[in-house]
């Protein structure tokens, strides 16, 4: 019989208990693990979120469409373009719309990027959670490069709100394609010195290799998606099972690992980032022509149930949506990748010792906004 | 400049002439431990100033730059900030253990620096054992860790304070190990004498193969003694907040943070003497020209000079490298360095029994 | 046969510390190439901000765009006010006499609540007139939260279209 958190006695708490947040650097946000010691091993986690709750659910009923995309920024704030895609798809999907072809591959560049720029950071922060302080300023240096781009497009580095049903909100910037080239010839430079720096280094990869192992069923039955799933050879990503925006004609590789540990989740996130470059590379020269916002009369979505879901740099993001037939929403819910990914935690990290959770936190790349919505 | 024994002697010589014996020593000692502490404050400072320069320029920053020209004041102002702050009173913590912590800890770091031959006639005591004497004192001041650890009253500096105390004791071998190799080229234990027996090279030139390897473990081991990257497993910032000093405010955090500094800088001036030579130039086999040209650089440079690439070399070890496991650490230290120093150690001896160093 | 699996093992000992030590200083060749060549890619923000030129679609504050003749383009129909997701804008009217006559509605103060704002975007893009803007200034801190509200419409300004009724 497998242990769950339940069958733990909590009344009986004679145990060496430290609380690694709401406040802790490993952290990265207002997210509390509950974590029992035994000298410096962990015998079970339990994470405590709700620290952040905003309600951004209940608040999106009382607001248009348009209106609520602007909240779904402040969820991942990592992978902002992915999230206003997907209400914007979900919606598009309700009207019976479709965008036209400019608006498709713009969104599916800026969501590639903004999947570069999240495992940038991811990067920076997971090596800084092991200890290599480094890692952090080579990241965000290069994370800057693809902000500048969203900057010049957007107008906003990190919430953009750029997305929105029916296109963008408005066209992109005369330089975009030249930057974004830029960019990528850049990126395929620096990138082999993330690996001499990190990935090849022996400390690190003693660190991560067999830590945290999570089988594909354990992946499965908690809903692990994104690039943690992946690492255990669960074929999860959205972009490839059901291709929406431009991602039918563009050929990329879904990157899955089978060995399921640490290391496995972060050589994903690794290889990924290339393979977004192949993916910029092979849309942003051919970007046609085209409106860049549909002329609707009216965005309503007709009454019934809609369910949209895309791939953001953590995993699968569905948005549902309940409607009857008004401008705002009846009900809206997301399913967000982080709150699935955060509980498998217990899970993979019991039985390691303290410097492993964080590493095992690290490579579930969570962002507490989006666990506690 | 090149030799500081006749200002020494002048100086003693002259309060000798002026006051009693009593009053002689006394303000002898005085004035050293004066001389002694401003200098230990001065080069702390600039030793954390140092390393954020390093490391800003490391990651493509400027590091410090608003306070004095470059920055040069930055640490003297944060000195002050800390001197300013408030100490937190720990309700629940041992107060006494508490607050003698932080002492020990510094008061072991200033001890060691008394016996460090600065150049040549410039050490405060020439002990017979000085290699042991500072061997004793700097490993005095994991006990100031465990005591402020334990006296905190808070998990995370219990669980520091226990991994510092594991990882010292075990690296403690591996460094006294590294300086027996030293120790056994030169014959003697006190520095003077064994920067006297690098007159003709120094010993990590001299000593083969054998001699760099002990270098490098000693690099390596005085690196996880002073609880600095990747060894830092006692402050872990990223598992245990601070580690031992979490519950420390004000001065006495700083005076934790400047003896990890001064511990830095003990453990490199001591690699500086035993490997590199102390304050003996740097001179090549036979050029006469290039010897008397490195001469004319006084003493006191080749010895800072030597010891700040050291410490710049642990500086890069400490932002390049991801911290070890607690396990690992143990590892490195029981399955590597120690039955490699051992190995060392053996072929050292067998290397000055048959006389084969240079 | 023993012997021969403990010489591969010490073997694969001083094998694995060679690799361990080889990648650790290929880490080491990056951190101290930069170390070398030091590529600084940070700011000396305050004293940078003669140079320092934001993106021309930067989102810093709204604005409402003024002419020369002091004239703006709200015809106060509102609809940023309400289309604003969390009532960043108040639009304030007032009625006047115009020349013919008829009473009409005008802007009397155009409230721009800086401290709500979430910079989404939707009140430009909304803006049938094109009246506002995002305008470059990014220095918003003040130490007293009231300051953040702000009257967007400059004094004595009228609209183009007061001003050709005129």
């Amino acid at each position: 019989m497998e242990e769950t958190l339940l069958d733990i006695d909590l009344k009986d708490r004679e145990e060496y208990i430290i609380n690694m947040g709401p406040q802790h650097p490993s952290t990265h946000g207002v997210l509390r693990f509950e974590t029992c010691l035994q000298g410096e091993m962990v015998k079970y986690i339990i994470p405590h979120c709700g620290y952040i709750h905003r309600g951004i659910e209940k608040m999106s009923e009382s607001l248009s469409y348009p209106q609520l995309v602007h909240l779904t920024d402040r969820m991942d704030y990592l992978s902002a373009h992915m999230n206003n895609e997907a209400v914007a798809l979900c919606v598009e999907k309700a009207m019976e719309v479709e965008v036209t072809d400019r608006v498709k591959y713009i969104r599916t560049i800026l969501a590639e990027l903004s999947r570069i720029a999240s495992h940038q950071l991811w990067w920076s922060a997971f090596g800084m959670d092991l200890g290599a302080l480094t890692t952090f300023f080579y990241g965000l240096r290069d994370r800057e490069r693809i902000l500048d781009i969203f900057e010049e497009t957007t107008g906003t580095r990190l919430i953009q709100t750029f997305i929105t049903p029916g296109g963008l909100m408005n066209d992109v910037h005369p330089n975009f394609q030249k930057r974004v080239r830029e960019f990528v010839t850049y990126f395929r430079k620096k990138l082999p010195e993330y690996n001499q720096l990190l990935t090849g280094n022996v400390i690190f990869q003693e660190r991560t290799k067999g830590i945290g192992y999570m089988s594909k069923e354990v992946a499965i039955s908690y809903g692990v998606t994104g690039p943690s799933g992946r690492g255990s050879g669960f074929h999860c990503d959205i972009r490839k099972l059901a291709p929406y925006s431009a991602y039918p004609f563009v050929k990329f590789n879904e990157i899955t690992a089978t060995e399921g540990d640490t290391f496995a989740r972060y050589w994903v996130r690794m290889q990924e980032m290339s393979e977004s470059l192949d993916i910029i590379d092979q849309l942003v020269d051919n970007i046609p022509q085209g409106d860049y916002m549909l002329a609707l009369k009216a965005i309503k979505a007709p009454k019934g149930e809609f369910y949209h879901s895309v791939e953001t740099a953590r995993g699968e993001l569905g948005v549902f949506i309940v409607s009857d037939g008004g401008p705002n929403p009846a009900r809206i819910k997301y399913r967000t990748p982080n709150f699935s990914n955060l509980f498998v935690i217990n899970k993979i990290a019991a039985g390691h010792k303290i410097a492993d959770l964080v590493a095992i936190s690290g490579s579930l790349d969570l962002v507490i906004p989006d666990i506690d919505r | 400049m090149y030799d500081f024994a006749p200002f020494i002697d002048s100086y003693t010589s002259y309060l000798n002439a002026h006051f009693s014996p009593f009053w002689a020593g006394l303000i002898s000692m005085v004035s050293l431990g004066v001389a002694l502490l401003l200098f230990y404050a001065v080069l702390g400072l600039y030793l954390v100033y140092a390393e954020r320069k390093v490391c800003a320029q490391m990651q493509n920053r400027m590091g410090p730059n608003r306070v004095g020209p470059m920055g040069l004041f930055q640490t003297i102002a944060d000195l002050i900030k800390l001197l300013l702050k408030e100490l937190i009173y720990i309700r629940n913590a041992d107060s006494f253990l508490f607050n003698i912590a932080p002492f020990i800890v510094i008061v072991a770091s200033i001890m060691a620096i008394g016996s460090i031959p600065f150049a040549r006639g410039l050490q405060a005591v020439d002990l017979n054992i000085g290699v042991l004497y500072i061997l004793a004192i700097s490993s005095m001041g994991v006990i100031g860790v465990l005591i402020a650890g334990w006296a905190s009253n808070s998990k995370y500096s219990v669980i520091g304070a226990m991994r510092s105390g594991a990882q010292v004791i075990s690296y403690e071998l591996s460094v006294g190990l590294a300086l027996l190799c030293a120790i056994t080229f030169a014959g003697s234990m006190q520095l003077s004498e064994i920067i006297a027996s690098q007159q003709d090279g120094w010993w990590i030139f001299k000593g083969h193969i054998p001699a760099f390897v002990a270098f490098v473990i000693y690099l390596i081991a005085g690196t996880a003694e002073t609880n600095r990257g990747p060894f830092d497993l006692a402050e872990a910032e990223s598992e245990l907040t601070a580690g031992f000093h979490t519950e420390y405010s004000g001065i006495k955090f700083a005076f934790f943070f400047l003896a990890e500094y001064m511990n830095m800088f003990v453990i490199a001036a001591l690699a500086t003497t035993l490997f590199l030579g102390g304050w003996l130039p740097f001179h090549l086999y036979n050029f006469t020209a290039f010897n008397t040209v490195m001469d004319y650089i006084p003493p006191v440079f080749w010895f800072f000079g030597k010891t700040a690439f050291v410490i710049y070399v642990m500086m890069w070890f400490k932002w390049t490298f991801p911290r070890l496991r607690i396990d690992q650490l143990l590892a490195l230290e029981w399955k590597y360095l120690l039955p490699i120093s051992l190995l060392n150690l053996l072929l050292i001896s067998f290397l000055t029994l048959m006389q084969w160093h240079f | 046969m023993a012997l021969l699996t403990t010489f591969r093992e010490v073997g694969t000992y001083f094998r694995e510390i060679y690799s361990g030590v080889a990648s650790l200083v290929r880490g080491m060749r990056v951190t101290g190439g930069y170390f070398v060549r030091p590529q600084t890619v940070t700011q000396r923000y305050p004293e940078n901000r003669k140079e320092l030129k934001m993106f021309d679609n930067f989102k810093g504050e709204l604005i409402l765009v003024h002419d020369e003749q002091n004239h703006h383009k709200c015809n106060v129909c509102n609809t940023c006010m309400r289309k604003c997701p969390n009532g960043s804008i108040e639009v304030i009217s007032k009625k006047i006499e115009g020349a013919d006559g008829r009473s009409k509605k005008v802007l009397d103060k155009y409230i721009y609540h800086l401290d709500m704002c979430t910079f989404c975007g939707i009140c430009v893009s909304v803006c049938d007139e094109h009246a506002l803007k995002f305008d470059q200034e990014f220095e918003h801190a003040v130490f007293d939260r009231s300051k953040l509200v702000k009257q967007l419409n400059l004094p004595g300004s009228i609209s183009q279209k007061e001003a050709n009724n005129e």
